[in-house]
């Protein structure tokens, strides 16, 4: 099947800048595709070559088998776009502003009612945009990129300046739209929203990608590194624990044990050992690299940085 | 088409402007006071059948007063317009189907529309209290002064369409906006300038504004303005044209 979006060899650059370098990738029907990289990486510039707001210098995109800057008004039909920092007119109400956007599609507009009320909304309908809190405000945004019942939705830092609780139910607005057929471009700087919402990310960085696949798939190759944390008062569990193939290291505090090691059977192999030489354990936990680590390992510094 | 999402958009526009803290007062309420002040000072004590033709209150001011508020219409629309811009708002309305045109076209109609209603409160008030203009062809004045501020609004567009930010707009604009009049042949006859200003005043739009208003009010017929109007529709289409070529989204 066709890629709905193609990303060939882009190159974007502002002065002597280079913001995005020979960037390729493709975005498959219906998944949640995430770029994913600290500010500034070109997150946003590859997004807006993509949704036809600027024009790359070379490179080749295609989106719904459109050129996204030629066709700039036959695409905008066809997706839904959330921008990082936008605004609205301060004193416009939240219906006339989804009334107005559903009146710019050629499809038909889905129920305008209906969304407001599934992103929490109704009660701020006759509210000015300006008096709208952070969050209202960006399920606005939400509202206006799915009102044309888009095919691609395309969302830039979205829950960027939101609370937790806020971002919690944003995930679940996205998750909402893949179920309802729809493919998700979105940009991240949060790691762990990245890992919750998208099926595959590309990691980009000083705008080169380093590299794309599924989250599991980037950690299990990246970082393969596995610990167990285990509290127990046998005194013969350090030299069974070392006697552990896999194990690589072994760190001792008091009871406590830290055990390190590599593969996804390190766990299964202490949980064996300990089965097995009757260690009785007061505690047990396992802690998994994450995109986090990831992205430490293939940049050498956190994306916070 | 091309044009959708317009009228929604005007009407939008236009409600979001009156809901400006001085929206309606500053548009409406002010200009058609404070030419029912100046008027009742300056036509005090004359009997209306006094006021020669070519006096500056019987000509002059009503024209001025017609000019000020389509200029302090062009300067609204230069700081809207970049006030949208600077906010991100123009952007956020790129992002879709919505054409530029369409978007200056909305404010356009919403200058027009508050430039019609000053005029109209103004000749009403005018009527009752003022001693001047009861003669005048209203409705043949009311379309010049449409034409005029159209043609003045594209010079608007074109400025709003460049300058950087909200807080150079309104200077910008009043510096280019304001000296026309000098050259408008509101004050002094064109042909009375300068050879040196007599060539600005002929590219200045405004001088062919303020020769249809005046010729209009007078009771000239349309027909010996045909030149007027169609330097207006040339300055018109220069400026729009131009400022589809410069027009900055952000």
């Amino acid at each position: 099947m066709r890629p709905v979006i193609q990303v060939v060899e882009v190159r974007k650059t502002y002065g002597a800048t280079v913001a995005v370098d020979e960037v390729s990738f493709e975005v498959k029907d219906g998944e949640i595709f995430g770029l994913i990289g600290p500010n500034g990486a070109g997150k946003t510039t590859t997004m807006e070559c993509i949704e036809g707001l600027r024009k790359p210098d070379r490179g080749k995109i295609s989106v719904l088998g459109l050129d996204p800057f030629r066709d700039v008004y036959k695409l905008q039909d066809r997706i839904g776009v959330q921008l990082q920092q936008a605004q609205l007119q301060k004193r416009i109400k939240v219906w006339e502003a989804v009334d107005l956007w559903a009146s710019l599609y050629q499809k038909k507009a889905i129920d305008a009612e209906r969304l407001l009320e599934q992103l929490g909304l109704t009660e701020k309908r006759d509210a000015w945009f300006m008096n709208l809190s952070g969050g209202q405000k960006q399920r606005l945004f939400i509202a206006l990129a799915l009102i044309n019942d888009p095919e691609v939705v395309f969302l830039d830092e979205l829950t960027t300046g939101l609370d937790p609780q806020s971002r919690r139910a944003i995930w679940e607005l996205v998750r909402g739209i893949r179920e309802r057929g729809k493919t998700v471009f979105l940009t991240t700087h949060l790691m762990e929203e990245a890992e919750r919402l998208c099926d595959r990310v590309a990691i980009i960085e000083h705008g080169r990608i380093i590299d794309i696949d599924r989250p599991e798939n980037l950690v299990k190759r990246h970082c393969p590194e596995r610990t167990v944390i285990l509290a127990t008062d046998d005194p013969a569990a350090e030299e069974r624990f070392r006697a552990i193939a896999r194990v690589e290291a072994v760190a001792r505090s008091d009871s406590q044990f830290t055990i390190r090691g590599r593969g996804d059977d390190l766990v299964t192999e202490v949980i064996h050992c300990l089965s097995e030489n009757r260690i009785r354990v007061t505690d047990f936990r396992t802690i998994l690299p994450n995109l986090e680590d990831v992205f430490l390992k293939l940049t050498g510094h956190s994306i916070r940085d | 088409m091309m044009l959708r999402g317009l009228w929604k958009l005007t009407w939008i526009e236009l409600k979001i402007f009156l809901r400006e803290p001085l929206g309606a007062v500053g548009t409406i309420v002010i200009p058609v006071l404070v030419f029912l002040v100046v008027g009742r000072l300056f036509g005090r004590g004359l009997a209306p059948g006094a006021l020669a033709a070519n006096t500056f209150i019987g000509v002059g001011l009503p024209v001025l007063a017609s000019v000020l508020i389509a200029i302090s219409s062009v300067l609204s629309l230069v700081t809207i317009i970049s006030i949208y811009r600077e906010g991100g708002i123009l952007k956020r309305l790129r992002a879709t189907p919505l054409r530029p045109q369409t978007i200056l076209s909305a404010h356009v109609i919403v200058k027009l529309l508050l430039t019609a209603a000053t005029l109209a409160l103004m000749l009403l008030a005018g009527k009752r209290y003022y001693p001047v203009g009861v003669h005048a062809p209203l409705f043949g004045f009311a379309i010049a002064l449409l034409i005029s501020t159209w043609s003045i609004l594209s010079i608007g567009f074109l400025i709003a369409s460049i300058v950087p930010t909200a807080r150079f707009a309104q200077p910008i604009g009043a510096f280019i906006m304001y000296p026309m009049i000098a050259f408008s042949g509101l004050f002094v006859p064109v042909e009375l300038l300068p050879p040196a200003m007599r060539a600005v005043a002929r590219v200045v739009p405004l001088t062919y504004a303020v020769s249809l208003l005046e010729g209009i009010w007078k009771g000239d017929a349309w027909s010996s303005h045909v030149g007027d109007v169609a330097a207006l529709v040339v300055a018109f289409v220069i400026c729009t044209a131009l400022s589809a070529k410069v027009f900055r989204w952000e």
